[in-house]
């Protein structure tokens, strides 16, 4: 059986296509997803890809999280169903009450794109168990309010339960709270982070093909369940 | 008065019937016997509507009518050779080629050059905005961004306004827009303080079939706007109309204030791309034509001039967000992401549809007719009434006075300018690769995104943008833009062929086949004699570079009065080489070290060559003399070695030599290689010379060391002049010049990295 991942595209997403690509290379079919349809078209997986979704006006994944499709979404995650949340969709998934805290301005202020290297944490959620704790990846980061913030006692829970997943090395790129990359949800199935590992599939076209490991690992995790 | 009683209109009835009233026609830019032509073409004086629309559309912005007697010179000297690829030229909205499997590949380059001074952000940003819809216009998916930019001295408290600005308006709309940044230009120069130059670049791709032109064919068939509202804004000189018409109050803060700078809404052409590209694949557009400059006044006479017949346009189905807009500033505006599609009468419900899945506003505001005239009615009155093509297409046409400026030859006579000696060598590198010209981009070009889409296989620092066009077979394209405004200010037809030159090296060092050219020729007031020699001769040496190289011009823009008072910027001919890679898997990386064990080679012949080089400049200030000597035959023989260095796996890395020569060419390839290298230096020419001139056609190349025979051996067979220049040492992480002096890689990296995030931080 052949896993179907899910792409959400909402007015305005950009990296729709390049998630799909990036769960076709780890060998999944990619299903495309409507923001006008409450309907998951039975994946067993859901990415929410970057962009800015309806202009990022009001704020960041604030509109989407109404979309529809995100309905469904939100259903399924209690279920279990893997999620990931690419950037604006990491937005999202705060936004939608998925995954605690929120992300603001860079603290320098403009758009960063750069490729940055990551710790991986956590090797146990739906999305990272390809990787080796410890282990360092190169994955490249595009966003202008990509700074994670979180309530003190959010923060302490997070690094109490080891729900950071990844974490920025070599200088944090945007002033996030304890240098947070990427988080996870208390079962370990939904995954959060800024970075795009869907750029990063291929040294052709990324700095590395470090990314394919969160897509392999939703794979490993569909079959397993 | 005896107007339309209900809002004042100037119709065409009132028009005929008040022939003496006088119009604001200097006001609105047009001479007399400009504002004479037009009511001879009509007979009688034009309405407000109508004065508006010729004043935009004669406009020299429009109309090029200062610059078209020279421009024709492309046409005329363009074989049918050069011609073979190309399936769209000059005067449709982009220039398209083929290249090959079916592919049509579109790309422009345009200015946004004084809306950028008033507004860094929203003229920058717009310029984005602009140039994609031209991109769209063809029937392309638009694919990749550039960015040619140009700024006063780095360290002017001005350049502290407009440079952070221009960068954050064209990241903040490529970004929101989906679109990667692949590469372009930053250059400063105190001739561009009060005149920043925003030349915005687009490629986009489709299938050779896909190719829609712009015209309006097919009585009956409906004209749709469809994408953002129409509002006050950009609407600029037009304003003098309304307040003659309005017998406004111009005391009050009203409606009128509005800024004359466009605001662009980068979501709303995200969603318009998407809706184009769903239009296209459903086949129901007929032709389709984007909004720019001159609104709505371009968009309908050019569509009904490119067709077959008249048009019809009713201006009241037009959606405003403005209330009380007269017909005149509804066809003037500027609102920005908004197309114009022809759609026959059957699809126009499929049409629609689409519109509504992507929440897109679309309106029928008119049909194609068989009347060969462009009717405007405006509450059942007939505001415009006139033949098209003499709004879009015969506009005035000037033959400008040119004369060679009489400082040229004392500008030519080179300087004796002090040199350094060797034992100064080792700062001069490090304040060189620090020099506000020659330092890393990367502060500007890490606020753009250049992953989007997934296809971007080279990007800044790069010597050229590459992007992938086809992910099954890994066909892509190369792009570079170039000019040194130095050197065409020494001599502006050498210059222009320099631009070509190095565009033409810079796509051909990634190992992709230089195609074809796009322009942007920016320069100072055509009412100058001296602005408009340089002008012609620019145009001149463009020409007849592309007719020496075999590959075509398909395309380009002209930006003029780019000047402070009296004083205009350095002649600017921007210059856009595409070139086609069949497999982006082989293309040529810049930086040293992919591969172990490579050897450095230098190809090209290195003369004592400073006239307008960024040494006189940075350490003398001094500009004279005559640039680089321009062999364009040499510079095809380099292509064709990279190509096939490229294609038999010879070469794993190649640097150009630009500005600064072989010091800065060496300290690049190191640092974007983050690789160290041992280079020598030859013993027969001054050390100095060696480093630091600007003698063109020459190359840095990598070889592994198994491919250095065979590919010496090729040198050698094809009369290439070449020296072995070094070796790529990976355990050093430094920089060694030989009898000269050895950098670590940290310290070239500092200086090379330092220099814009310390000014503009």
């Amino acid at each position: 059986m052949t896993a179907k991942i899910g792409v959400i595209t909402f007015p305005g997403t950009l990296d729709d296509q390049d998630a799909a690509r990036a769960a076709k290379y780890a060998g999944a079919e990619a299903v495309p997803l409507w923001h006008a349809d409450a309907d998951l078209r039975g994946v067993d997986a859901v990415i929410v890809p970057g962009g800015f979704s309806y202009g990022d006006y009001l704020r960041c994944g604030a509109i989407a999280r109404f979309a529809p499709v995100m309905g469904p979404v939100i259903e399924a995650a209690a279920k279990g169903m893997p999620i990931l949340g690419i950037c604006n969709g990491f937005q999202i998934l705060c936004e939608a009450g998925l995954l605690p805290g929120a992300l603001v301005r860079n603290h320098e202020l403009h758009f960063v794109c750069r490729d940055q290297w990551l710790k991986v944490e956590n090797t146990s959620t739906a999305w990272s168990t390809r990787y080796d704790k410890g282990a360092e990846i190169l994955v490249p980061l595009k966003s202008g309010e990509g700074g994670y913030v979180a309530e003190r006692d959010t923060l302490a829970e997070l690094e109490g339960e080891g729900r950071v997943v990844f974490r920025y090395v070599g200088g944090n790129p945007n002033g996030s709270l304890n240098d947070i990359a990427g988080i996870t949800d208390a079962r370990g199935r939904v995954v959060g982070l800024m970075p795009h590992p869907e750029h990063a599939i291929d040294a052709l076209t990324g700095p590395s093909d470090d990314g394919l490991g969160m897509f392999f690992s939703a794979i490993d995790a569909l079959v397993k369940a | 008065m005896t107007a339309n009683k209900a809002d004042n209109t100037d119709t065409v009835k009132h028009a005929e019937a008040t022939p003496e009233t006088a119009q604001p026609y200097r006001e609105l830019g047009l001479k007399d016997d400009e504002y004479q032509r037009i009511r001879e073409i009509l007979g009688r004086r034009p309405t407000d509507a109508e004065l508006a629309m010729y004043s935009v559309m004669w406009s020299e912005h429009c109309s090029y009518k200062s610059s078209k007697v020279h421009l024709s010179y492309f046409g005329k000297t363009t074989t049918e050779q050069m011609r073979s690829k190309m399936l769209a030229g000059i005067g449709e909205n982009a220039g398209v080629v083929d290249i090959g499997d079916g592919w049509a590949v579109t790309f422009k380059v345009e200015s946004h050059n004084h809306p950028s001074y008033v507004e860094p952000y929203q003229g920058a940003a717009t310029g984005v905005g602009g140039i994609v819809r031209d991109i769209m216009a063809m029937g392309a998916r638009p694919l990749a961004v550039m960015d040619s930019l140009r700024f006063g001295p780095a360290d002017a408290p001005d350049t502290r306004r407009v440079l952070p600005g221009v960068v954050a308006g064209v990241g903040g709309y490529g970004n929101c827009l989906g679109l990667p940044n692949i590469g372009g230009e930053v250059v400063f120069d105190s001739t561009y303080l009060g005149n920043p130059l925003v030349n915005a670049l687009c490629v986009g791709a489709m299938r050779v079939e896909d190719l829609h032109l712009a015209h309006a064919s097919g009585t009956g068939n409906k004209i749709i706007l469809f994408g953002a509202r129409t509002g006050l804004d950009g609407i600029g000189g037009v304003s003098v109309l309304a307040s003659d018409t309005f017998s406004g109050d111009e005391t009050t803060a009203g409606r009128k204030k509005l800024p004359s700078v466009q605001v662009g809404d980068p979501f709303m052409e995200k969603v318009l791309i998407e809706c184009c590209l769903e239009l296209f694949r459903e086949g129901i557009v007929v032709g389709i034509q984007d909004l720019g400059g001159a609104g709505l006044s371009c968009a309908t006479s050019e569509l009904a001039s490119a067709g077959d017949g008249g048009m019809h346009v009713n201006l009241d189905r037009v959606p405003l967000r403005a209330k009380g807009m007269t017909p005149a500033e509804i066809l003037s505006s500027e609102s920005q992401e908004r197309m114009c599609a022809v759609v026959k009468p059957s699809d126009v419900d499929a049409f629609m549809r689409v519109c509504a899945k992507w929440d897109v506003t679309a309106t029928e505001i008119g049909e194609v007719t068989e009347t060969g005239r462009l009717v405007i009615t405006w509450h059942d009155e007939v505001v415009v009434d006139v033949p098209p093509r003499t709004v879009a297409h015969e506009g005035p046409v000037y033959n400008r006075p040119v004369a060679r400026p009489a400082e040229q030859d004392s500008l030519q006579q080179p300087i004796e300018l002090p040199r350094p000696s060797t034992s100064d060598l080792r700062d001069l590198v490090l304040r060189m690769a620090g020099s506000h010209n020659l330092s890393s981009r990367g502060w500007v070009t890490d606020q753009y995104d250049r992953y989007v889409r997934g296809g971007t296989v080279l990007s800044q620092p790069s010597d050229s943008g590459m992007i992938r066009i086809d992910e099954e077979s890994g066909r892509g394209v190369a792009l570079s833009v170039d000019c040194n405004g130095r050197y065409c200010k020494l001599d502006p037809y050498t210059g222009a062929q320099l631009a070509l030159a190095e565009a033409y090296r810079n796509v051909a060092v990634s190992g992709a086949t230089p195609v074809a050219v796009t322009n942007c020729l920016n320069f100072g007031s055509p009412e100058d004699p001296g602005v408009m020699w340089q002008f012609e001769q620019a145009v001149r040496g463009l020409a007849d570079g592309c007719v020496e190289l075999g590959i075509p011009v398909t395309g380009g823009n002209v930006s003029f009065y780019n000047q402070t008072g009296s004083t205009a910027i350095l002649p600017t001919p921007v210059v856009g080489v595409l070139g086609v890679i069949d497999d982006v898997r082989r293309r040529i990386p810049t930086g040293i070290g992919a591969e172990a064990g490579e050897t450095l080679l230098l190809l090209g012949t290195t003369s004592d060559e400073f006239g307008g080089s960024e040494w006189a400049h940075v350490v003398h200030g001094s500009l004279s003399g005559l640039p680089p000597k321009v062999d364009l035959a040499h510079e095809m023989l380099l292509a064709e070695i990279l190509r096939a260095g490229s294609r038999d796996g010879m070469v794993s890395a190649a640097h150009d030599l630009a500005e600064g020569g072989l010091a800065q060419a060496i300290v690049e390839a190191c640092l974007i290689g983050q690789t160290g290298a041992r280079i020598f230096l030859d013993s027969e020419q001054d050390p100095f010379v060696q480093l630091f001139s600007e003698s063109t056609g020459r190359v840095i190349v990598a070889v592994p060391r198994t491919e250095e025979l065979r590919f010496t051996d090729m040198l050698t067979a094809r009369s290439m002049p070449w020296r072995k220049l070094g070796v790529v040492d990976p355990e050093s992480k430094a920089l060694e010049i030989q009898d000269v002096a050895t950098f670590a890689l940290e310290e070239l990296a500092n200086a090379w990295q330092g220099t814009l995030p310390a000014l503009f931080h």
